[in-house]
């Protein structure tokens, strides 16, 4: 079988599409790598959509956080506490047990048990609070001199903030947002291994790179190859967000341009 | 364990609770956590001492040496973190088999990988195939103590060579000036300066480790998650004479308020030590301490 025929069988398997049986012995590395990225389709749904869902949360959160109002920050303060203090991992299994269990009572939740709605919440749930510790963090160093100027030129509420606090909080915490970003796409690969149940075997790319590891018992090909396949990945975010980046810095002396320094925040 | 829990289906209510949360299997569920709690005392101090020699060989003036430490650091960035748990456990494992297959049957000729199998000779086996169930638990953990340890190395390393670029230039200057050589100067300067550098990411890395734990499932330990996953499932009056539904939620809650106290705890320690430590230096914190007691 060549290489081509592989790709047309296995390209698409994660979704469902082409071959059901997956291979079984005689394992090529063609084989290996077309699989393991069909199941990187998978890593870059969730992580996309969690990010760019998130984003909206983060901000919302961020803002609450830094309200005035004690019923508006206290939750915010929590909702941020509840998903950074606890392992993503438990909180895989924990939302998997609670909508298995809220099934029995309410036939909705039928939805959320499978790994692409119920996976993608928590996801969303726990880059939102991520992002919005990130946000928060920009916000209180928005330079005071900015919104004196606004308040100068008479802006007041939702004008001031989305022409000048909020671009500039944006600004401020792009570096390390794009480190949640990538982060984001890394713990992607947990949710098959934590409860949701990759059903037909439509798993995503670490699924199937263990699935080889396991049945060749040999870890050495299947494990770079996911790496190789995330540090594309990387890149690639690195590269959109660096474009983000330069767009919000646009208005910036060259010089004083923050240049994108990455620091990984680890797993979570 | 308590005298009234001799026949459980005549209890209800607290008692019943009681009797339940003291069987024996949840014992071992009460284990596990000791289980948790000795891979963070293990691993914390290991790790920390390969992060220290991945900083040292970062910084080393022989090439060969500063990018092996170099490619140290940069290995566990840009690649999930758990495809590195899953895949140590493995390669260690068969490293160390192998090592030892050839030590102990050199006039061994066949190939060690025939196709999908791993063939070493049976004195090699770790452990031996004979050994006792806790021989292979302990060596499990070891493997997992190890895997966790070279992962967390890494970032540490990371960590501490950013901490070592971190003490001011002035200060290394002034060992020079004093005539020391470097090796004076890095260990009664820089190493007893970097720490307070160092501690702000060595904190965060230490929430970051208590929030791993929970991947020791998936290395094939009998943690906390295997047993609240055991424990939480439905269970029928045949079998045990607790039955109940599958109460796999309530054990997983249990697990997130675990991790919640235990961070939050680790928060407010690490904030007093961060305290303690900035006491004197000439940081701003430092200079914060210094400014209120004036």
């Amino acid at each position: 079988m060549s290489c081509w025929e592989t790709l047309a069988d296995y390209g698409l398997r994660s979704l469902g599409i082409g071959e059901r049986l997956l291979p079984r012995s005689d394992f090529t590395i063609c084989q290996q790598v077309v699989l393991i990225g069909s199941g990187l389709i998978w890593n870059i749904y969730f992580g996309v959509l969690a990010l760019v869902s998130g984003f909206f949360l983060a901000t919302a959160v961020a803002l609450g956080k830094a309200s005035q109002h004690r019923w508006l920050a206290k939750p915010a303060d929590w909702f941020i506490l509840l998903f950074r203090g606890s392992p993503l991992f438990i909180q895989f299994f924990f939302a998997y047990f609670l909508f298995l269990s809220l099934k029995g009572q309410y036939e909705a939740f039928d939805l959320f048990t499978s790994a692409w709605a119920g996976a993608l919440i928590v996801l969303f749930l726990n880059t939102a609070a991520y992002s919005a510790e990130i946000f928060y963090g920009a916000l209180r160093s928005v330079p005071k001199g900015d919104i004196e100027a606004a308040d100068a030129y008479g802006m007041t509420g939702w004008v001031r903030f989305r022409r000048i606090t909020w671009p500039t909080m944006l600004r401020l915490a792009w570096p390390a947002y794009t480190n949640e970003a990538i982060f984001l796409f890394h713990a992607t690969t947990l949710v098959f291994f934590s409860g949701f149940p990759a059903r037909q075997q439509k798993g995503d790319a670490l699924y199937y790179a263990s699935y080889f590891a396991d049945k060749t018992f040999n870890p050495f090909v299947p494990y770079p190859i996911l790496a190789g396949y995330f540090i594309l990945l990387t890149l690639v975010i690195v590269g959109i967000f660096g474009l983000a980046n330069k767009r919000l810095n646009r208005h910036l002396p060259q010089e004083a341009r923050s240049r994108m320094r990455l620091r990984m925040n680890l797993i979570r | 364990m308590f005298s009234y829990c001799a026949d459980p289906s005549t209890l209800s209510g607290l008692t019943w609770l009681s009797c339940y949360l003291t069987t024996g299997v949840h014992m071992s569920f009460y284990t596990a956590f000791g289980k948790v709690l000795l891979l963070l005392a293990i691993t914390a101090p290991v790790a920390l001492g390969f992060g220290f020699l991945g900083a040292m060989s970062a910084r080393s003036p022989v090439a060969p040496v500063a990018w092996l430490g170099k490619a140290y650091i940069a290995v566990v960035r840009g690649v999930p973190d758990i495809a590195f748990f899953l895949f140590f456990v493995i390669a260690l494992d068969q490293g160390f088999e192998y090592l030892r297959h050839k030590v102990l049957c050199p006039d061994w000729d066949q190939p060690i990988r025939q196709g999908n199998d791993f063939i070493v000779c049976q004195a090699a086996k770790l452990p031996l195939g004979s050994a006792p169930e806790w021989q292979h638990e302990t060596y499990g953990f070891f493997l997992a103590v190890l895997t966790f340890s070279i992962v967390f190395g890494a970032f540490a390393a990371n960590v501490i060579f950013g901490a070592m670029r971190a003490v001011p230039r002035a200060q290394m200057e002034t060992a020079e000036a004093f005539g020391m050589t470097r090796r004076q100067s890095f260990w009664r300067i820089l190493v007893p300066q970097m720490w307070v550098y160092a501690l702000p990411g060595l904190s965060n890395l230490w929430m970051v480790l208590i929030k791993a734990t929970p991947l020791l499932f998936l290395l094939g330990i009998e943690d906390i998650v295997y047993w609240a996953r055991e424990l939480g499932g439905t269970k029928t009056p045949r079998f045990t004479d607790y039955p109940h539904g599958d109460w796999r939620v309530w054990y997983f809650l249990a697990l997130l308020v675990f991790y919640l106290t235990f961070t939050r705890v680790s928060e407010k320690l690490l904030d007093r030590i961060m305290q303690r430590l900035s006491h004197g230096q000439a940081t701003a914190a430092g200079e914060a301490q210094r400014r209120a007691q004036a």
